[in-house]
């Protein structure tokens, strides 16, 4: 039986059956996990998730070391908004608003750069370093009212970091970052202790591409370690054929290596697996060459030294694929990405990735972390172009959700305790919480008025 | 070697390339070649020292064209369709058996459900002449896109 009916939910009028009011099915009595596919393709829910996931989550905004010096800065574009990072006359990371307070225009239009303030092309107006308003052309036409201090330019309501990772909320009754992080700090612990400073770095050099496909999907990916097999045997094909050893998958797995899937609270998780794939810090593999293995060698006693057997071995021994919700992706594999992803369509986001690695790493090291980032990952690598291509066949696919409405993510449901890398009571983690952030009170008036 | 001379090789090489006949193209590369394309904000990279998109040296320029033979490479299975345009060839340097050399491209890619995309910008080659044939021991594709964007990847030989 179809009927029309209204959906509390949405908001709007939606044409479908009873029980498709529900996007994601979560039913562990029934060992029940759907999501529904209408989620991926309707404009009306992605204005949704704009106001109730990325106006109210915490959201990656770059990394300190893109900013070094006093006056540092770069633009990007997050949540829609065009935002500067910079670093402000005291040395403090703030994030602006690229919005001229008087009628609109953005104030920075260089990808990055050291600016002494930043001014507005179209009526003059200017402001420094820590944006304030120090510049207004004919300034004696406005009203005695006219304030200068009040018209800096602004800042989202909550700015913070977390080991230089610097993340923005627009919602100013957002919890604090930490209380937010959960679970994940951890994880960016384990990524961060890799370097004897104590500080990674962005290196040189963006990839900036866009997918025809849902957000969520590659959130999905980048942490389903099921599909890297049947997704990626031609990567694997080339490791084997270049020396290294990638091993039979144990019994009842389906990787070469065991991992777990974990979630860590605020729908973010990970998956966390015993390496096979080498690591820069610190596994040497064939394809590093033979003249690296010292190199390599090196830093493994560092860290070893540094950290104690225990740690040093889940930091140079393990990887880890980590969410941290809604769309921020460290992966610390092949090399460690940081990926993160902006929705422009219910079928079309916009990436950005970058490499990380230690503050002070020797040339070499830094070179085997870039080739071996490239053997895998980003728009040329052999991997993931063969992820897009998969989500992009996905999205295809998803057009015919009113004939096949549900997606299945039921692996690993029926299990107690430990959930493998390619079970998905990650994906799971995201999903309960995407629909939990969507399922938030709220009138159409205060949606609109946010 | 003379800017006709450059010329043909560069129009040979892209009708391979266009053909997919990528053996015959693999063939055309020295012992020692390397294959870029910077990242479109870092065109003027280091490859130990800045992320490219692309940064192979005659190891995985091999296993890039196995992987591209291989129907497994789902992102170019089935193949683009491509369609290279080369002009201004320009010599901008050289010495003994090498040569630079230079040219604007335009690639046209072709997939289904009209997906046609432009990849625009410039070669830089190194080109040397080993045992009396002209050999690529470096081939540069730097695009003027500012960002990949809705090129997506670089999926096939660009």
């Amino acid at each position: 039986m179809r009927e029309i009916v209204v959906c509390p939910r949405f908001l709007f009028s939606y044409h479908t059956s009873m029980s498709d009011l529900q996007l994601v099915i979560n039913d562990p009595a029934k060992l029940d996990f759907r999501v529904h596919r209408a989620a991926m393709v309707d404009p009306r829910i992605l204005e949704q998730e704009m106001r109730r996931i990325f106006d109210r989550c915490w959201i990656y905004a770059g990394h300190a070391s893109e900013v070094r010096e006093p006056g540092d800065f770069v633009t990007r574009t997050l949540c829609g908004r065009p935002i500067i990072l910079c670093r402000d006359s005291g040395g403090e990371i703030r994030v602006f608003l690229n919005v001229c307070r008087h009628r609109g225009a953005v104030v920075c239009r260089e990808r990055k750069g050291n600016a002494k303030g930043y001014y507005c092309f179209y009526h003059g107006w200017s402001y420094d370093r820590d944006g304030c308003l120090d510049g207004v052309p004919g300034q004696s036409s406005y009203p005695a009212s006219f304030d200068r201090k009040q018209l800096g330019l602004a800042s989202p309501p909550h700015v913070d970091s977390y080991r230089g990772f610097v993340f923005v909320s627009f919602d100013p009754d957002a919890q604090p970052l930490r209380d937010y992080l959960a679970g994940a700090k951890e994880y960016l612990d384990l990524v961060v202790d890799q370097s004897p400073t104590g500080e990674m770095e962005i290196i040189r050099g963006t990839q900036e591409y866009a997918i025809r496909a849902n957000w969520k999907l590659l959130v999905e990916n980048s942490f389903d370690d099921y599909h890297l097999m049947s997704t990626h045997s031609t990567w694997l094909n080339y490791m084997k054929k270049s020396g290294v050893e990638i091993p039979k998958p144990p019994k009842g797995h389906v990787m070469p290596s065991h991992g777990v899937g974990k979630a860590l609270g605020n729908g973010h998780a990970v998956i966390d697996n015993e390496n096979f794939r080498g690591r820069p810090v610190a596994k040497w593999i064939a394809i590093y060459g033979e003249d690296a293995k010292p190199e390599i060698e090196r830093i493994r006693s560092e860290v070893f030294a540094r950290l104690g057997e225990e740690r040093a071995r889940r930091v140079c021994d393990t990887n880890r694929n980590l969410v941290i919700f809604p769309n921020l992706v460290v992966n610390d594999g092949s090399s460690v990405t940081i990926r993160t992803f902006h929705p422009t369509a219910p079928d079309r986001m916009e990436v950005t990735a970058w490499a990380l690695g230690p503050k002070g790493e020797s040339p070499k090291a830094r070179a085997v972390r870039l080739d071996s980032f490239l053997t895998f990952y980003g728009p040329g690598g052999f991997a993931t172009p063969d992820d897009v291509e998969a989500l992009e066949s996905v999205q295809q696919g998803m057009q015919a959700w009113r004939e096949i409405p549900w997606s299945v993510m039921t692996r690993g449901i029926d299990k107690e305790g430990e959930q493998l890398n390619t079970d998905e009571l990650h994906l799971r983690e995201f999903w309960v919480h995407w629909d939990r952030y969507m399922a938030a009170p709220g009138t159409l008036a205060q949606e609109q008025a946010r | 070697m003379t800017r006709a001379e450059a010329e043909d090789f560069l129009y040979h090489e892209a009708a391979l390339l266009d053909a997919w006949k990528l053996d015959e193209w693999l063939a055309l590369l020295t012992e020692d070649a390397r294959y870029l394309v910077p990242s479109n904000d870092a065109p003027e990279g280091e490859p130990g020292a800045t992320l490219y998109t692309i940064a192979d040296d005659i190891h995985r320029i091999r296993g890039r064209v196995t992987r591209l033979k291989d129907p497994q490479a789902h992102a170019e299975f089935p193949h683009s369709r491509t369609r290279r345009m080369i002009t201004n060839v320009r010599i901008v340097g050289g010495d003994g058996g090498e040569s630079i050399v230079e040219a604007n491209f335009v690639v046209h890619r072709f997939r289904r459900n009209e997906q046609v995309s432009q990849f625009v910008g410039r070669y830089r080659y190194t080109l040397r002449m080993v045992e009396g044939k002209t050999r690529i021991a470096r081939r540069e594709a730097i695009l003027d896109a500012q960002e990949l964007g809705s090129l997506g990847a670089v999926s096939f030989i660009l």
